[in-house]
């Protein structure tokens, strides 16, 4: 019996399990939906059922909630769900090819689930491991390095009905590809040290205002430790490295200044949904460095006096997660969290990680926090800003992976000594994930302020035309700006550094990001929800060769709308790889100007062919010619 | 308004129901001061049956439904320096647009084999017959179109206001009263 | 009320707390709005009623009111911007007014009538949504949503009934009703519901009611947007 058709009984047995693990806590919805899923294989309606009885919470909620994330599945997708990962970068290793010979040898349509119920193929957004692509992922576990063998292996490995506990480890190895380890990555720090060097800090203002400050507010006291650090990381000049940059100490000290209501406390949260198109550098900090996250979070707890803590960890990253927690578990036995950390008194917190399922908005932080909470991931209105109003409404500090580490080798070292690397505007260091057209792709660690140019003679990319610097939302740097730097100051970036070479059609690499915005709009404004589909539909008329002047025309309004109207980020900058390529890529456009007038987005010949069917009619008045607005 | 050379004015009905063209007579006596001004070309008014080359306004009626709609509206912005869309039907599919959900396979079969009542039961494939596309687009999908008067129909004094806007020179607007869409 | 800011060259006094569109509404000046009521939370999900404050565009339903602020909104950029928010509602889903009971009483149909909409613009997305009809009392035409979500809001909010809610994501984001039939008929609502009367569009419908009120005399026949109407109608 497969699990697709396992009766109500059974499902509500499993559903009980999770639930009760879950303490029958309805905030826990995605990770309760998540752990459904991976059991049944799929959210049957019996389990929504069984979840409306149990957490006595609507329907309408559940199902609300299951529809929104891409990797939880309200019908039956298959025993086996192989999700390929469509990142430009993915395509450029060919995993098209790749796609349809799986396709072919399961005999089976993209998109749709094999007719006895075993095996669906489709395609997911990036999964952030493009210095190894091409990539997949089955049943929400990776798959990097594919090649045609590894396809027929896998194709073998379905038909014969193999459990994936049963597959070949080496196709779920994943490689970190650390090519120039700084400071983050090269760090060699035994756990707890820098919790110990911020015990042992003494605060600027003096010990006895520190200590007297830190009990007006509640934080933990007996020692002028929280104050000081805030100080080191104001110091440090240390910003956020999700891509806005905000400055580190100044969130941190709206969070901690925050008033707290009865029975509320403060919360820290890494986000870890690594999700911009061509980064992962989160998933090879958490791979070798999870130590200093998960200390840099509770340094932060500390200094600002936080007692719960939360790790995001995109869905496709699933593969961490029982790593991640035997390391939260080594944490606890060394009191390193939990009451009391290191025999400070009140020093009390602890790490929870959720696991998110395929939304790349929950990546920005207020989407995040409702994600969080069990809810469809939506961005907030703001103010107010999490800092006063996040998790549960309670004060709530929201930073990158990458943050939280520097947080804590600051707390080690000192602000002095980390504001001494990098520019004057960007201290510290930036890890970059390199992938696209070079020899060696993966991370980099540099200080800030290096070029462009310099990254790429070290990562043996050669006759590059473009680099496209912090995904599809950031921007696409052409040859005449290889000098420029990277650093708040020129190119901020969240981490991704792509490469094309000549042989690239910029346009292309445009469009697909243009699919990929489109793909994750949440859908809850109308100029993103509507526009990033006007706009996808706009390019692919562009790649049929339909385009003219007025479709130019067209997608310079859509820019204009979605970055004056739309509610949050993805909006704000979904147009950025088009406008980017546009200004520096034009004839990669004007190539596709194929028609002088406007010219219908559909094919009017092919707007006949079921008619041409129905009646068996092919004379020449049972077509229509399809130009119409002449060759440019 | 000012009066030099007559306006050539043609006009049509894809897939519509004529309504527009009955709005049109609407006008009433001032078709008479209209037709100081313009002229009509092809038009059920006049029966002519082809546009000419040198038309200054063309107005479509109705939503493009079969490749005979196609070829009349290419035939209309080629020849045609401004073209308007009327009602509901050119704008936005209008009625005939309500079966874009269904398939057209679906439809033929329902309407010629499975039905009750069919002698033969048969799919016309007569070649004199347009064939129908698989969905009804708005004119707007197809050809560039400069101006829109909605309504279904549109009053004749919305018509009316449109008109003498655009022999005027201004740009046409509707206010309260004459902008509606049903 | 001591407190003023500027709307397009206007002193609005407004009291702490207030929305830009809670003070303009207050003061008697019309912003277009589509998925805010007064009697709900503000959701600043529609983007009709963006605004300029300090030349940087925002929803004036979510923005507090702040001393001395300097609103645009009533200009030509803004109702451009908000004609084509307009046309993008119009074109995803399917509007077909001439044969929607709601029109003449549509808040939509009357933006866009505000806005000089003349055409939807876009290519129609044409959605397939099939109807609900089930429920012995109301119908469901999905086709008119436009996902403003004051449904969803009355029935928690008010009705504390949750009978509503929107589910999926992105362009296929859509309302659902709570019943594992995924029926109106088999959940809890009635037409006494507060979740009864908020659809903006023509999307819950009352059965049996339609074009009641002859053309002429609906209520934006009688005076369009934004202008003073009889309030006791309910909207």
């Amino acid at each position: 019996m497969g699990l697709n058709d396992m009766h109500a009984e059974a499902v509500a047995g499993i559903v009980d399990r999770v639930v009760a693990r879950y303490r029958r806590d309805p905030t826990c919805m995605l990770q309760i939906l998540r752990e459904v899923q991976e059991a049944c294989d799929w959210i049957p309606p019996e389990a929504i059922d069984r979840l409306q009885a149990t957490l006595g919470v609507p329907r309408t909620k559940i199902e609300g909630v299951a529809g929104f994330y891409a990797f939880l599945d309200l019908q039956p997708r298959g025993r086996y769900r192989v999700l390929f990962s469509d990142n430009i970068t993915d395509r450029m290793q060919g995993s098209k090819a790749l796609m349809d010979r799986l396709c072919h040898s399961l005999w089976i349509e993209r998109g749709k689930v094999s007719e006895d119920g075993l095996v669906s193929v489709a395609q997911t957004a990036c999964t952030g491991m493009c210095d190894q692509g091409p990539a997949l992922l089955v049943n929400g576990l990776a798959i990097p390095a594919l090649s045609e063998q590894r396809i027929d292996a896998i194709a073998e490995l379905i038909r014969g009905k193999v459990p994936l506990g049963d597959w070949p480890p080496e196709f779920f190895r994943v490689e970190d590809h650390i090519r120039r380890p700084d400071v983050l990555l090269g760090c060699t720090m035994a756990p707890g040290d820098a919790l110990r060097a911020a015990r042992a800090r003494a605060p600027d203002e003096g010990l006895m205002a520190s200590n007297m400050r830190s009990w007006r507010e509640g934080l933990p006291t007996g020692l002028g430790g929280p104050i000081a650090v805030l100080d080191e990381i104001k110091r440090a000049n240390l910003r956020g490295r999700g891509g806005a940059g905000f400055t580190t100490g100044l969130k941190w000290e709206a969070c901690r200044n925050a008033p707290l209501k009865a029975g509320q406390q403060r919360i820290v949260v890494c986000n870890a949904d690594e999700g911009e198109p061509g980064t992962f550098k989160d998933r090879v900090l958490l791979s070798v460095q999870a130590d200093l996250v998960f200390e840099g979070m509770t340094v932060a707890a500390y200094a600002i006096g936080a007692t719960r803590g939360f790790l995001y960890l995109r869905g496709e990253y699933r593969y961490l997660l029982d790593r991640l927690n035997a390391v939260l578990a080594r944490r606890r036995q060394a009191n390193l969290l939990g009451a009391n950390i290191l025999g400070i008194h009140g020093a009390d917190f602890d790490i929870e990680i959720h696991v998110g399922a395929g939304a790349y908005v929950c990546g920005e932080e207020s989407a995040l926090i409702e994600s969080l909470e069990g809810k469809r991931g939506t961005p907030r209105n703001r103010p107010p800003f999490p800092v006063t109003n996040g998790y549960l409404d309670q004060p709530t500090i929201v930073n990158n992976v990458e943050t939280f580490a520097a947080a804590a080798l600051i707390a080690l070292n000192g602000g002095d000594w980390y504001a001494a690397m990098g520019t004057r505007h960007s201290a510290g260091t930036k890890v970059l994930s390199v992938a696209g057209d070079c020899v060696r792709p993966g991370v980099y660690e540099y200080p800030f302020g290096v070029s462009v140019r310099q990254v790429l003679a070290d990562c043996g990319a050669t006759d590059t035309q473009a680099v496209q610097v912090s995904g599809p939302s950031g921007i696409c740097v052409a040859e005449n700006e290889f000098d420029r730097i990277i650093g708040f100051e020129d190119i901020p970036t969240a981490g991704a550094f792509t490469v094309f070479d000549r042989r690239r059609d910029m346009f292309q690499v445009a469009r697909n990001y243009v699919h990929f915005f489109q793909h994750e709009s949440c859908g809850f404004c109308t100029p993103c929800r509507v526009g990033t589909s006007l706009l996808r539909n706009l390019m692919d008329k562009l790649h049929k060769g339909a385009g003219s002047p007025y479709d130019f025309a067209e997608i310079e309004k859509l820019n204009h709308l979605l970055q004056a109207m739309s509610h949050c980020g993805l909006g704000h900058t979904a147009c950025n790889p088009v406008l980017d390529t546009i200004a520096k890529f034009r004839p990669a456009y004007e190539r596709r100007m194929m028609q002088r007038d406007f010219t219908p987005a559909f094919d009017l010949d092919r707007a006949l062919a079921e008619a041409r069917q129905m009646t068996g009619r092919d004379d020449a008045g049972a077509h229509l010619s399809t130009e119409t607005g002449g060759q440019a | 308004m000012t009066t030099t050379k007559k306006l050539k004015v043609a006009t049509t009905s894809l897939a519509g129901c004529f309504g527009c063209h009955m709005s049109f007579l609407d006008i009433d006596e001032r078709l008479f001061t209209l037709l100081e001004h313009i002229e009509f070309d092809r038009s059920p008014l006049t029966d002519i049956k082809t546009v000419s080359p040198d038309c200054d306004i063309g107005i479509i009626e109705g939503g493009l439904c079969n490749a005979e709609n196609v070829h009349v509206l290419r035939d209309f912005r080629k020849n045609c320096k401004i073209l308007i869309a009327i009602g509901a039907c050119a704008i936005n599919g209008g009625l005939p647009a309500q079966r874009n959900h269904l398939s057209l396979p679906t439809i033929l079969e329902e309407v010629y084999h499975t039905s009750p009542g069919l002698s033969n039961g048969l799919i016309p494939n007569d070649p004199e017959l347009p064939l129908p596309l698989n969905q009804v687009h708005p004119i707007h999908e197809v050809v560039e179109v400069d101006y829109f008067i909605p309504g279904c129909p549109p009053s004749g004094d919305a018509i009316w206001k449109v008109l003498t806007d655009l022999l005027a020179g201004r740009k046409p607007e509707l206010g309260h009263g004459l902008m509606h869409y049903d | 009320m001591n407190q003023h800011f500027m709307l397009d060259g206007r002193s609005i006094p407004f009291e702490e707390g207030q929305t830009i569109l809670q003070a303009a509404e207050h003061a008697g000046v019309f912003i277009p709005h589509l998925c805010y009521h007064p009697e709900f939370k503000p959701h600043g999900s529609c983007k009709l009623c963006t605004v300029k404050v300090n030349g940087r565009h925002t929803a004036s339903c979510t923005m507090r009111a702040v001393a001395g602020m300097s609103v645009e909104s009533d200009t030509e950029e803004i109702n451009a911007e908000r004609r084509a928010l307009t046309q993008m509602l119009f074109v995803e889903g399917n509007h077909f007014c001439p044969s929607c009971e709601k029109s003449g009483n549509c808040q939509l149909q009357a933006t866009a009538y505000h806005l000089g909409m003349m055409s939807p613009h876009f290519d129609h997305f044409f959605p397939n949504r099939p109807v609900d009809a089930s429920h012995p009392d109301v119908l469901l035409d999905f086709n008119r949503c436009i996902l403003c979500s004051l449904c969803v809001r009355a029935s928690r909010d008010v009705d504390g009934k949750n009978v509503f809610a929107l589910s999926g994501r992105g362009i296929g984001t859509h309302l659902i009703v709570n019943a594992k039939s995924g029926r109106l008929a088999d959940t809890d609502f009635a037409l006494s519901d507060k979740a009864a009367q908020v659809c903006p569009v023509g999307v819950i419908l009352k059965k049996r009611q339609g074009f009641a009120v002859p053309i002429g005399e609906r209520r934006y026949d009688k005076a369009p947007l934004g202008e003073p109407v009889d309030t006791t109608e309910g909207r």
